[in-house]
C-alpha cells in the first residue's frame, strides 16, 4: 500500500489537535477558572458546527458537490431533539385527553380547529415518537439521511451537476424554511421550539409515552409519602411532572458533559470521514471531482458514490443538530435560512476545502470571530461596531481565497513544513 | 446446415434483412465481437453518423480515419454509450448494448480512451490505475476492501512497462502530455476490456513518443481487439491493418492504407481537393 506522507501527516495532526484542544485544554481552562461555563457551552455549539462543516467538506472538498442546504439537514436533527426536549420541558403544561402533556411552546401557537376549545387540543401524532430519547436520536439521524437519499437519488441519477445542484439545494432550503415557519405545520412556527428543561429523564429512556412513564414511576414510588394519588388512581398534573426528572440543562456539570459528548462526536465524525477519504472509495470520490464523465467509462456509477457522500454529509448534519439543541436550548426556523447554509460553505472555504482538519478549523475560527466581532469593542483609537461584521467577513473571504487558496490550514502547513525543513537541516549539520 | 449456409440460402434471403433473429445474432457474435447495424445519430437534423453495418472480428486491429467532423469520435460515443443512437443497434459479443449506460457498457468489456488524455489530476499515477482495475466498481467493495497484493503488483508492472514507475507517487497533474497519454492508455489496458476504443492516441506526441505508442498498440493487438481512431497517416501505416474511411458520417471506403491512398474519392475527401 502506498500512502502519501503529506496526507498522513495532515490527518495525524488533526487527530492530536482535536484530542488535545477538545478533551484536555478547554476542560482544563474551565476547571482552572479561565473559561466560564458559558464559554464551554458556546464552544460546544461551535463544535457541532464543526461536525456540520466536516460533512460539507466531504461533499464539496472531496466530491465537488456544492450543497447549499446543509443547515436544513441540521435542522431535521435539531427539530427531532427539540421535540424531545419540549416533551419533557416546561413544568406548566396542559395534559390532553390521551394523557400527553402539550409542550408549552406548541400550545402557544396551536392552531385550534373551528369550534374546538383549547381544552380539546391534542398532541400531534408525529410528535409522539420523540418522547423516547433513543428513538429521537435514531430519527434525528435517519430523517436527514432518508431525505438526502431521496433527493440525491433523483437529482444525481438525472445527472444534475455543479451550479444547477447548488441552486436546487438552495431552493430546497428556502422551501423547507417556509414550511417550518408556518403555524399549522405544528412545529411552533417562527417562535421555534423552546422551554427546554431537562435531558434524558428516566422515563424517556425506557418508555415510549408519558402514560407508561407515569405508571412506572407510580410502581417504583408506591411507598413514597410524596405520592398523591387521586381516589380513582389517576395522577394529577403535578405528579406527572415528577416522573419527568432528568439532568437539568442549566446545570454546569450537564453542560460540560454535553460539551464533552459533542467533542467525542466530532472526533468520531472526523475518524469516519478520514476512513472514507483514505479508503479506495475516497479515491473514487476525488476522481468524481476531477472528471466524472470518464469514471463512467471505467464501469463506475458515479451517482451511487455521490448519493453515498450526500447521505453521510446529511447524517453528520443531523448529528450536529441533535447535539446543538440541548446546548442552545432553542431551535427556530431562522437556523434554516438559506444564508446559514451559505455560511457553512464560507467556513469550509476559509478553513481549507479538501482538508478535513481545515473544515474543523474554519468552522471554529469563523464562529469565534463572529462571536467576538458582533459585539462592540473600544480600542481607544477605533470603535468597533457589530455592523462592520459583514464587511469583515467579506474581506476575510476575499483575502483567504486570494492569499491562501487552500485555506487557513495552509498557514499551519507552511509553519509545519518550515520547522520540518529546519529540523532536517539541523540533523544534516549535526551529522 | 451451418449457420453461414443458412444465411446464404436464397430461400431464406427474405429473412436476412429482418430484425436479427437469435440465429443471426449468434452468427454475428461468432464472427464479430462488435457489430453495428443501421446505426445513425442526428443532431438537429444533421446526420453525424450513418453506418448501415460495421463489424470488428475477434482479435482484430481496425483503424478508422477521416477528415475533421467525419463522425469518428461520434461513432465511438455511440458504441460506448456516451451518446444515445437515433436509430440502429449495437451488438457486443452477441448482446444488444444500444441504449445502455456508459458504466454498464464498460462493465461488459468496452474500454475507451478519449482524444484528450483523461486522467484524474488530484490522484497519483498509482491511484489512477488502481481505480481502473476491474471488479471493484461497487461502492461497498470500495469502502470496505483494501487493494490486494496482486493488484498492487499488476499496477506496478504496467507502470514499469510504460515507463511511469518513477512517477508512481506523483500526482497526475504534474505529468507531461505524453506521460498522461500513456497513463490513460495504461488505465485502459489494466481495466482488461475485450474491445478497446482508442481515440487519437498519437495526438500531441513527439515523433519518438508516437513510435512508442504505435509499438504499444501493436503489442496490445496481439491479445486484444482494438479500434484505433487516428488521422496521422504515418502512424496508421505503422499499424498496418484494415482502414475504414469515414466522411460526413458515412463509410467511404475500406481496405489497406495503400489502397486508400490510391483511392481518388478518399484523397479528395481527406485533402479537400
Amino acid at each position: 500500500m502506498i500512502i502519501h506522507k503529506d496526507r498522513l501527516v495532515e490527518s495525524r495532526r488533526t487527530f492530536f489537535f482535536i484530542c488535545l484542544l477538545g478533551f484536555v485544554l478547554i476542560p482544563a481552562l474551565y476547571l482552572g477558572g479561565i473559561l466560564s461555563i458559558g464559554d464551554i457551552n458556546m464552544l460546544g455549539r461551535f463544535m457541532t458546527f464543526a461536525i456540520l462543516a466536516l460533512g460539507l467538506d466531504l461533499l464539496w472538498g472531496y466530491v465537488g458537490i456544492l450543497s447549499l442546504c446543509q443547515f436544513t439537514f441540521f435542522c431535521m436533527g435539531a427539530y427531532a431533539m427539540g421535540m424531545h426536549l419540549a416533551h419533557h420541558g416546561g413544568p406548566e403544561g396542559i395534559i390532553d385527553e390521551n394523557g400527553w402533556k402539550i409542550p408549552a411552546c406548541l400550545f402557544v401557537v396551536y392552531p385550534y380547529e373551528v369550534g374546538e376549545s383549547s381544552g380539546d387540543a391534542l398532541v400531534p401524532g408525529f410528535w409522539k415518537p420523540f418522547w423516547n430519547l433513543p428513538v429521537t436520536i435514531v430519527l434525528g439521524l435517519v430523517i436527514p439521511a432518508l431525505a438526502s437519499f431521496v433527493l440525491g437519488y433523483f437529482v444525481f441519477r438525472s445527472r444534475v451537476r455543479g451550479v444547477y445542484f447548488a441552486i436546487l439545494t438552495q431552493a430546497i432550503a428556502v422551501a423547507c424554511w417556509l414550511v417550518f415557519c408556518r403555524n399549522d405545520v405544528k412545529l411552533c412556527g417562527t417562535n421555534g421550539l423552546t422551554r427546554f428543561d431537562v435531558i434524558a429523564p428516566s422515563g424517556s429512556l425506557f418508555t415510549f409515552n408519558p402514560v407508561d412513564a407515569t405508571d412506572d414511576w407510580k410502581q417504583d414510588n408506591a411507598e413514597s409519602p410524596n405520592m398523591d394519588l387521586n381516589k380513582d388512581g389517576s395522577v394529577d398534573q403535578l405528579d406527572y411532572s415528577v416522573a419527568d426528572v432528568g439532568f437539568s440543562l442549566s446545570d454546569p456539570g450537564v453542560q460540560l458533559s454535553l460539551y464533552l459528548i459533542t467533542v467525542a462526536c466530532l472526533f468520531g465524525s472526523y475518524l469516519l470521514c478520514r476512513w472514507i477519504v483514505n479508503s479506495r472509495l475516497g479515491k473514487v470520490l476525488v476522481a468524481i471531482r476531477d472528471d466524472e464523465p470518464t469514471l463512467n467509462f471505467f464501469g463506475y456509477k458515479p451517482y451511487t458514490f455521490k448519493i453515498f457522500a450526500f447521505c453521510i454529509a446529511a447524517t453528520l448534519a443531523g448529528l450536529a443538530g441533535l447535539l446543538y439543541v440541548p446546548q442552545m436550548k432553542i431551535v427556530t426556523p431562522s437556523n434554516m435560512e438559506a444564508v446559514r447554509s451559505v455560511m457553512v460553505v464560507v467556513w469550509v472555504a476559509v478553513g481549507g476545502r479538501g482538508s478535513l482538519g481545515g473544515a474543523i478549523l474554519g468552522a471554529l475560527v469563523v464562529n469565534l470571530l463572529y462571536n467576538y466581532l458582533t459585539s462592540e469593542h473600544d480600542y481607544g483609537f477605533f470603535q468597533w461596531s457589530p455592523d462592520y461584521w459583514p464587511i469583515f467577513l467579506g474581506l476575510m473571504f476575499v483575502v483567504v481565497v486570494l492569499l491562501l487558496p487552500k485555506g487557513l490550514i495552509e498557514l499551519v502547513d507552511r509553519v509545519k513544513s518550515t520547522t520540518f525543513v529546519k529540523s532536517i537541516k539541523k540533523e544534516e549539520t549535526e551529522s | 446446415m451451418t449457420q453461414e449456409n443458412l444465411l446464404l440460402n436464397p430461400a431464406l434471403a427474405k429473412y436476412r434483412d429482418c430484425r436479427p433473429s437469435q440465429v443471426q445474432k449468434d452468427y454475428w457474435a461468432s464472427r464479430y465481437v462488435l457489430f453495428v447495424e443501421n446505426l445513425s445519430v442526428s443532431f438537429d437534423g444533421f446526420k453525424a453518423v450513418d453506418i448501415p453495418n460495421y463489424g470488428v472480428r475477434h482479435g482484430e486491429l481496425r483503424v478508422i480515419i477521416g477528415p475533421n467532423g467525419a463522425g469518428k469520435t461520434t461513432f465511438c460515443d455511440l458504441v460506448s454509450g456516451k451518446t444515445p443512437a437515433s436509430t440502429g443497434k449495437v451488438y457486443f459479443d452477441g448482446r444488444d448494448i444500444s441504449g445502455l449506460d456508459e458504466s454498464e457498457i464498460a462493465l461488459f468489456g468496452i474500454g475507451r480512451k478519449f482524444q484528450t488524455p483523461t486522467v484524474f489530476d488530484s490522484l497519483s499515477t498509482y491511484e489512477n490505475l488502481l481505480l481502473a482495475l476491474p471488479g471493484n466498481q461497487g461502492w461497498r467493495k470500495n469502502l470496505l476492501e483494501k487493494e490486494k497484493e496482486e493488484e498492487t503488483f499488476q499496477v506496478l508492472e504496467i507502470l514499469k512497462k510504460v515507463g511511469l514507475f518513477e512517477q508512481r507517487n506523483e500526482l497526475a497533474k504534474s505529468l507531461s502530455h505524453g506521460q498522461r497519454q500513456w497513463l490513460a492508455i495504461s488505465a485502459l489496458i489494466i481495466s482488461k476490456p475485450r474491445l478497446l476504443l482508442v481515440d487519437e492516441p498519437a495526438a500531441g506526441l513527439t515523433d519518438k513518443e508516437t513510435e512508442k505508442t504505435a509499438d504499444l498498440l501493436l503489442e496490445l493487438a496481439q491479445d486484444h481487439t482494438l479500434i484505433v481512431i487516428e488521422h496521422d497517416m504515418d502512424f496508421v501505416r505503422r499499424l498496418n491493418s484494415t482502414v475504414t474511411v469515414l466522411n460526413e458520417g458515412k463509410v467511404l471506403a475500406e481496405g489497406t492504407i495503400d489502397e486508400m491512398e490510391e483511392n481518388e474519392e478518399v484523397m479528395e475527401a481527406y485533402l479537400g481537393r
